[in-house]
């Protein structure tokens, strides 16, 4: 309907007067944290909105998770075979975890058992330090249903990539010149309160959300 | 039900009546009210930051026709299609075509108030296409055949026995149960063959990035990203007002929306989307469209009073924090969107006629505006709607149905009004003579715009003396 455009740009553009700019304050200036800051700031944040925020680091991360794993009786772990901590991951696999399995086909082959599958592993783009929260930029090897999919949802943070806040990670990553397919912000696990605003976990997304971070 | 007049006076009466709404809400409004104050109690720090906001809101509306096109520009460049209708029908259609093109009778949807807006639902039920609500207060409310009653929580005016009810009633072998955990549940398990199945997802947008051609969409419960993710097509809706230059613009504004919404720091999903699924990866819609929906906003845009409507980022808490809204609910109002945001907005794009007694839904307590997250000065533009009724001269700004409320008696009785208070003489006798008889007469005699005033309050006994004596008396002058 390029007649529809026409109309509407014609009118905004028809009706157009001069407005005044109005100055725009400046955000407050905050000060920058500290690594050690941020990791208890995101921790403490995360955990009010029900995450599990385990502090580890990497030569110990597998171990936490597998002890993550073996506290709960899932029936698989989705990961992707090709990320870094994928192959971390598949070079030592206990017999006793729950099995590995690889995200490898498109959507279309494999929905179901993404859709039935308990828990799903990936790595993070970084956390935000002042609403405590993660970025995902999933990517081929680890697609956006991964986070989303699985009841449980576990994600690696390394400390390092915390910031203090939304704007200073856009700012210093330079978001704006490569937006990604999908760019995302989780604070914890999917959560409603639609009902007598009664604040209940685990509704569409994931009901557990852990994060390991990556403390080196 | 947007064609029609709303009764209000009947709508009001039955609202206010109903013993366990009043209850439901009042509750939750002062949660949501509660729990906003505590997220910005520094109040110095929330006037910077809704100053933040209101000029990021006005930048954008001062250059809206560049913006969306370069909008337009980014998000065809980044792979997605856009576009354009000026009315609800045309939304719809565009809808429509997309979903018959992939032969999809599935439509799953995350909340989108454009798309109740639209009817959308509604149309494509029709003709025979399902769109499923997957927002757990949607899902709700759309079981019951009902529309939203808030922006933010849309089922709010229901009680958790009334939804168990509900869900024992219309979701096939469904226990009875009260527990909130447990209709959670039920609802979850409802919808994730749903969201496995959905053919088409259909979702709103927060913000729109014009710099980088992204789709911002923000949520706790992960339906929305279920509905843009899960099926091969995405279609999103949003008014042609929601567009931002930067994407340096989205921090502020998203902290300003979930924290005047709910009082979070932030949900639990912020989705950022810029492209449909790139080749070699995985999963996400093979097409995302993006629909710009005009539906009067450009016309409101025109009038630089009006344009500050379309700031709004529909928070949601000018409805939690107004006196009228928190008594009556949204259904009383009758349209889409209830409240302050709804009195200002709603008349503006219906005309006058139909919504303009909306805007008399305000005790003018100003509560809405001192709250609004990007300072729209919803009194004043309530003021300009309720003058507009009765205005005479019309400009091409006017709001639609421009002094319709214009009739002769009135015009006299105003004259007469004006003529009166103008005239000292005659202000001085009929003021006394009033005062005097005041006491005697039981009630005016209910004729005329006497008897419509009258309807919805009580008569005024006049004082013995008039606020112009009073006044003179004060040694103050008056004229
Ligand atoms: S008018 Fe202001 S307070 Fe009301 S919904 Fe819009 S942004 Fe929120």
């Amino acid at each position: 309907m390029s007649e529809a455009r026409a109309n509407i740009l014609n009118r905004l553009r028809h009706s157009a007067r001069p407005q005044p700019t109005i100055t725009e304050p400046e955000a407050a200036p905050a000060p920058p944290l500290s690594q050690a800051d941020k990791v208890a700031q995101l921790k403490q944040r995360m955990e009010a909105m029900h995450a599990e925020v385990i502090i580890t680091n990497s030569g110990d991360w597998t171990t936490a998770l597998k002890a993550v794993l073996r506290q709960r009786s899932l029936n698989g772990l989705l990961y992707a075979p090709h990320s870094p901590i994928g192959v971390m991951l598949s070079e030592g696999w206990d017999s006793d975890l729950p099995p590995l399995v690889a995200y490898e086909q498109s959507v279309e082959d494999c929905k179901e058992r993404l859709f039935t599958i308990d828990a799903g592993i990936t790595s993070t783009q970084g956390g935000l330090a002042d609403v405590g929260a993660l970025i995902l930029w999933p990517t081929p090897d680890e697609p956006r249903l991964m986070s989303l999919a699985p009841a449980v949802h576990i994600a690696v943070l390394e400390a390092s990539k915390i910031h203090d806040s939304l704007a200073s990670a856009m700012r210093t990553e330079r978001w704006a010149e490569r937006m990604p397919t999908n760019a995302l912000l989780i604070s914890g696990p999917s959560k409603t309160a639609d009902i007598e605003l009664v604040l209940t976990f685990g509704v569409h997304g994931p009901k557990e959300l852990i994060v390991l971070v990556l403390n080196d | 039900m947007t064609e029609t007049v709303v009764d209000f006076p009947k709508n009001f009466k039955k609202a206010l009546g109903d013993g366990q709404l009043r209850h439901n809400l009042r509750a939750a409004m002062d949660t949501l009210g509660m729990r906003r104050r505590t997220l910005f109690s520094d109040l110095d720090v929330f006037e910077k930051l809704r100053e933040r906001g209101d000029a990021i809101r006005q930048r954008a509306l001062r250059q809206l026709p560049e913006l969306l096109e370069r909008l337009e520009q980014k998000c065809t460049e980044n792979g997605m299609q856009v576009h354009w209708a000026e009315t609800p029908a045309e939304a719809n259609a565009i809808c429509l075509e997309i979903i018959q093109k992939h032969n999809a009778t599935r439509v799953i949807k995350g909340k989108s108030m454009v798309s109740e807006e639209m009817h959308l639902n509604h149309f494509l039920d029709e003709r025979g296409i399902e769109a499923l609500e997957t927002d757990l207060g949607e899902y709700i409310i759309q079981l019951d055949h009902e529309t939203p009653s808030h922006i933010i929580v849309p089922a709010i005016h229901k009680n958790r026995d009334q939804i168990a009810q509900l869900f024992h009633d219309k979701i096939p072998n469904t226990p009875y149960t009260e527990v909130v955990e447990e209709l959670n549940a039920i609802a979850r398990q409802v919808l994730r063959e749903k969201f496995f199945a959905g053919e088409v997802g259909v979702s709103g947008v927060n913000f729109a990035v014009a710099e980088t051609g992204t789709l911002c969409l923000v949520e706790n419960e992960g339906n929305g990203r279920m509905c843009t993710t899960a099926p091969p097509v995405h279609i999103a809706i949003m008014g042609i007002e929601k567009v931002l230059e930067r994407l340096e613009d989205v921090p502020p504004l998203l902290r300003l929306l979930t924290g005047s919404a709910t009082g979070q720091l932030i949900t639990t999903y912020f989705n950022m989307i810029s492209s449909p699924r790139k080749p070699g990866e995985k999963d996400g819609p093979k097409e995302v469209h993006l629909v710009l929906l005009d539906n009067g906003r450009s016309k409101i845009w025109a009038d630089p009073e009006l344009r500050h409507t379309l700031k709004c980022i529909r928070c949601g808490t000018c409805l939690n924090h107004c006196p009228v809204y928190t008594r009556l609910g949204g259904h009383a109002y009758g349209y889409v969107y209830p409240g302050p945001i709804g009195s200002i907005l709603t008349p503006q794009i219906e005309g006058l006629k139909n919504a303009g007694a909306m805007a008399t839904a305000s005790t003018f307590c100003g509560a809405c505006e001192e709250v609004c997250p990007v300072k729209i000065p919803i009194t004043d533009i309530l003021r300009r709607l309720r003058t507009e009724s009765y205005d005479q001269d019309e400009t091409p700004n006017s709001v639609k149905d421009h002094g319709h409320k214009l009739n002769a008696t009135e015009s006299l009785t105003w004259k007469g009004w004006a003529f009166s208070n103008a005239t000292p003489w005659f202000n001085a006798l009929n003021a006394k003579l009033l005062g005097l008889a005041g006491p005697l007469l039981p009630k005016l005699p209910a004729v005329g715009i006497v008897k419509k005033w009258s309807q919805s309050r009580a008569l005024p006994t006049f004082a013995a003396k008039s606020l112009h004596v009073l006044a003179k008396e004060k040694g103050i002058r008056d004229e």
